[in-house]
């Protein structure tokens, strides 16, 4: 059921508004010339910076979408009834998520980077950071979307709770900090399905 | 032979307010048992206990596995109906036919009307195959001869050593144990 429940929200996400995180992801990579001014080795100096502030803002969008129509159409009790623990259908949303949104995020990288005058070597180290950041960012959005799921407002209290918690991984990603950003993005990774699950067990009661 | 949902002196209390106290329930294979009462008398949370979704204040539990209906649909709503029914099981067409919707298999979920979603989401518990079917207020949305597909359903399941608990405040056609909540 887990590989059924992977498959389904990653067709979900692609046939529904997958380009949208990434088109906003695109958008606010060109804002910041706008902002900043043409000076191409400021660019490239902040250019790492300002793709990961687009990054979390774009892993943003979906939160709306990771739980809360499955929690009202009672899909989240199906699940259960088909013998699914919480957990394991949080798990399942933090790999759908992360399929749906990071590799397309990691190749609008490549564009988003030559609109900030980055060179290939500083691509190349941000697109691995990326690479172990985005699962722990996908596994901290699930936890948040599970957290505010049919509470009024969710998208506003999301991104009041998502943002200041990325900001360890945003440190260390933007750093090039591989070890400390591959730990932190584990411990998200592997935590989350249990605050998850313990809050989509809280909402059902 | 151990029937397929027993309450052992089962209270439960939702948001502060008791709903039942010491309640003694089973429901053997071949059965069905309506629960009755007014709105707000706690029958589908006793249907929500008798699934699992629901921990009671005290007593005992036990259960079969379970196929539960209610209002919330549980099925993609941009898919076709069929597809979004072999989601939960592979018998989505057989089940289709069963409810008379085979006609509408190529229809996407979100066209259908409430009755035809009524009868969608009885569809996905008939090709369950769980032994014990939970069907929150079964009638609601069905018209007459939705009503008489359901009976002929839960005939159907009863004779093939199924059981159903359902709760209703209206009266099913069929032969049906009643207990009354709120009383």
């Amino acid at each position: 059921m887990i590989a059924a429940l992977i498959g389904r929200d990653v067709r979900r996400g692609f046939t529904g508004a997958a380009w949208l995180p990434i088109a906003f992801f695109l958008l606010v990579a060109a804002l910041v010339p706008f902002a900043i001014g043409p000076d191409a080795r400021l660019l490239a100096r902040i250019g790492a910076g300002a793709l990961w502030i687009a990054a979390l803002t774009a892993a943003l969008l979906p939160v709306e979408r990771l739980i809360e129509p499955d929690r009202s159409d009672g899909v989240l009790d199906q699940l259960l009834l088909h013998g699914m623990a919480e957990e394991s259908i949080a798990i399942a949303k933090v790999i759908a998520h992360w399929l749906t949104f990071a590799p397309l995020l990691l190749i609008a990288a490549a564009p988003a980077s030559a609109l900030l005058a980055m060179d290939g070597k500083s691509l190349a180290t941000t697109e691995i950071a990326l690479a172990i950041g985005t699962p722990g960012l996908a596994a901290l959005a699930v936890g948040i979307a599970a957290v505010t799921a049919g509470l009024p407002r969710a998208g506003s209290l999301a991104g009041l709770l998502l943002l200041p918690l990325a900001v360890p991984l945003l440190i260390f990603g933007a750093a090039d900090a591989y070890l400390l950003e591959s730990a932190l993005s584990l411990v998200l990774t592997a935590g989350t399905p249990f605050v998850a699950g313990a809050a989509i067990r809280a909402a059902r009661t | 032979m151990s029937p397929l949902l027993r309450f052992d002196a089962v209270t439960l209390r939702r948001g502060g307010r008791l709903l039942f106290e010491d309640l003694d329930l089973k429901v053997a294979a071949g059965e069905a048992l309506q629960v009755a009462g007014p709105n707000g008398s706690g029958k589908s949370s006793l249907l929500r206990l008798a699934a699992g979704l629901l921990r009671a204040e005290c007593g005992g539990t036990y259960r079969s596995a379970v196929a539960l209906a209610d209002d919330s649909i549980a099925l993609d709503r941009e898919l076709p109906l069929t597809q979004a029914l072999r989601f939960w099981s592979p018998k989505a067409d057989e089940a289709l036919q069963r409810v008379g919707l085979a006609e509408l298999a190529a229809v996407p979920v979100r066209l259908l009307s409430s009755g035809q979603l009524k009868r969608a989401t009885l569809a996905r518990v008939a090709a369950s195959g769980a032994p014990l079917w939970l069907l929150d207020e079964p009638l609601n949305g069905l018209d007459s001869e939705g009503a008489e597909r359901l009976a002929q359903l839960v005939e159907q399941h009863r004779g093939s050593g199924g059981a159903v608990l359902a709760a209703s405040h209206l009266v099913l056609s069929g032969e049906w144990r009643r207990i009354d909540l709120g009383r």
